[in-house]
């Protein structure tokens, strides 16, 4: 049975079982987000789909959609709060996107611009954390992860091989190889994996492949992160 | 009778832990400078070699960011001098290619450039009382003092500078849209 919520005034059909950010993706308007991928069960942790649903704030990608709810989404206070959410992934890790092989193709990054991040603003935590280069065919940089644990998900649900995990807690939650060395050479990964496809940063890079596209026509330098969203409808 | 002389507004600039990229990137408003020479006025900075701001300059322009005592002397004297502060390209944003060397100790990085690598047979760690001592990391400036805008960028485009500079002349808040917001 399809049925209709609102979102910042535009009437949404859904089916039964959506939750909001794919009502809202299939119609074509796009709701920022990091941790979310449309193939994988919500993992709610990035908090930047945050919406708010009859006046009360919830993440879009856990929250089921129901008939007459009524949902904010692009506002000025949701996107101030989403763009500090980006400041703090930002200054929590090392994230210097010019020597970065990711640039132009980063969703964390595309993301920032979307959001119009003219500055990191908080104080910057220069974590020391040491890359993994031990596979032959895929680099791991842990500067750049930003803990949305779609690999994990990636590795576990879709290739059954649970290469990586989240280890830790809060502040000190990191990204883990299951092994004993902790190196990627010494598990059961390859590059073929869904989970060497599947990050939106640049933390697991495929080796001699980098710098391959030139800047100017990498994903997010041809239109901004969103437009394939919108672009659904467009025409429709 | 002859309209009154409009007053041009006085910008400095300086290069603090940059590579004057972001100089060169802002000399690329090619003919547009003389555009701008009709309403500014350069003050400290490289391109007139005046040596300290003049206490009453509209506009501070800092690329780089924070490596050694004396950036962070510099930027203060901006900071007392300039009603604007603006932070131009990564490095004075978030430390930049600088910052790499954050995650290593201090004295690490000096013994292995001056003392242990190859090809300096016991050098010395210079040790003058004219060089600026370094800090133990780098810092973007807005860790030390209050920043107005930032121009993100490696360095920032040509235009990017151009379009957040007029649009401080005409009195509107700067904005980058996509194509000139970059981090890269």
């Amino acid at each position: 049975m399809s049925t209709n919520f609102m979102l910042d005034g535009q009437s949404i059909p859904f089916e039964d079982g959506q939750t909001i950010i794919q009502a809202a993706t299939q119609a074509g308007v796009y709701i920022p987000h990091l941790c979310y991928h449309p193939e994988f069960k919500p993992h709610g942790s990035c908090k930047l789909c945050t919406v708010k649903v009859n006046g009360r704030q919830t993440a879009s990608c856990t929250m089921r959609a129901s008939a007459g709810m009524v949902v904010e989404n692009n506002t000025e206070e949701l996107n101030a709060e989403r763009r500090a959410l980006t400041q703090m992934l930002f200054v929590e890790g090392n994230h210097f996107c010019p020597s970065c092989e990711k640039s132009g193709n980063c969703q964390l990054q595309a993301t920032a611009y979307h959001l119009g991040m003219m500055s990191p603003h908080y104080d910057h935590f220069f974590p020391n954390r040491p890359v993994d280069a031990s596979h032959p065919d895929v680099l791991l940089d842990f500067n750049r992860c930003i803990l949305c644990s779609l690999c994990v998900r990636a590795s576990r649900d879709v290739d059954k091989k649970n290469v990586f995990a989240l280890s830790g807690r809060g502040i000190k939650t990191h990204l883990i190889v299951n092994a004993a060395s902790g190196h990627l050479a010494d598990t059961n990964f390859t590059i073929d994996d869904k989970a060497a496809k599947v990050c939106p940063v640049g933390v697991i890079l495929h080796k001699r492949n980098g710098f391959a596209v030139p800047i100017g026509e990498r994903t997010y330098d041809k239109a901004p992160i969103g437009a394939q969203v919108e672009a659904v409808t467009e025409g429709v | 009778m002859n309209a009154p002389v409009k007053k041009k507004l006085k910008v400095a600039t300086t290069s603090l832990a940059g590579c004057f990229g972001c100089h060169m990137s802002f000399l690329d408003i090619d003919e547009r400078l003389f555009t701008l020479l009709e309403h500014i006025e350069f003050d400290r900075s490289p391109l007139t070699d005046i040596k300290h701001c003049s206490p009453d300059c509209d506009i501070g322009i800092i690329e780089g960011g924070l490596c050694n005592a004396e950036n962070v002397h510099v930027l203060r004297e901006f900071r007392a001098n300039c009603k604007i502060l603006i932070a131009l390209g990564a490095c004075a944003i978030n430390g930049g290619l600088p910052a790499q060397r954050n995650h290593l100790p201090l004295t690490t990085i000096l013994e292995e450039v001056y003392h242990t690598s190859p090809g300096l047979a016991n050098g010395l760690i210079p040790n003058d009382i004219e060089l600026p001592l370094p800090l133990n990391q780098v810092h973007p400036i807005h860790e030390v003092v209050k920043i107005d805008y930032f121009i993100p960028g490696c360095p920032p485009s040509g235009d990017a500078i151009w379009k957040v500079l007029t649009d401080l002349l005409a009195g509107r808040e700067p904005e980058l849209g996509h194509g000139l917001m970059h981090y890269d």
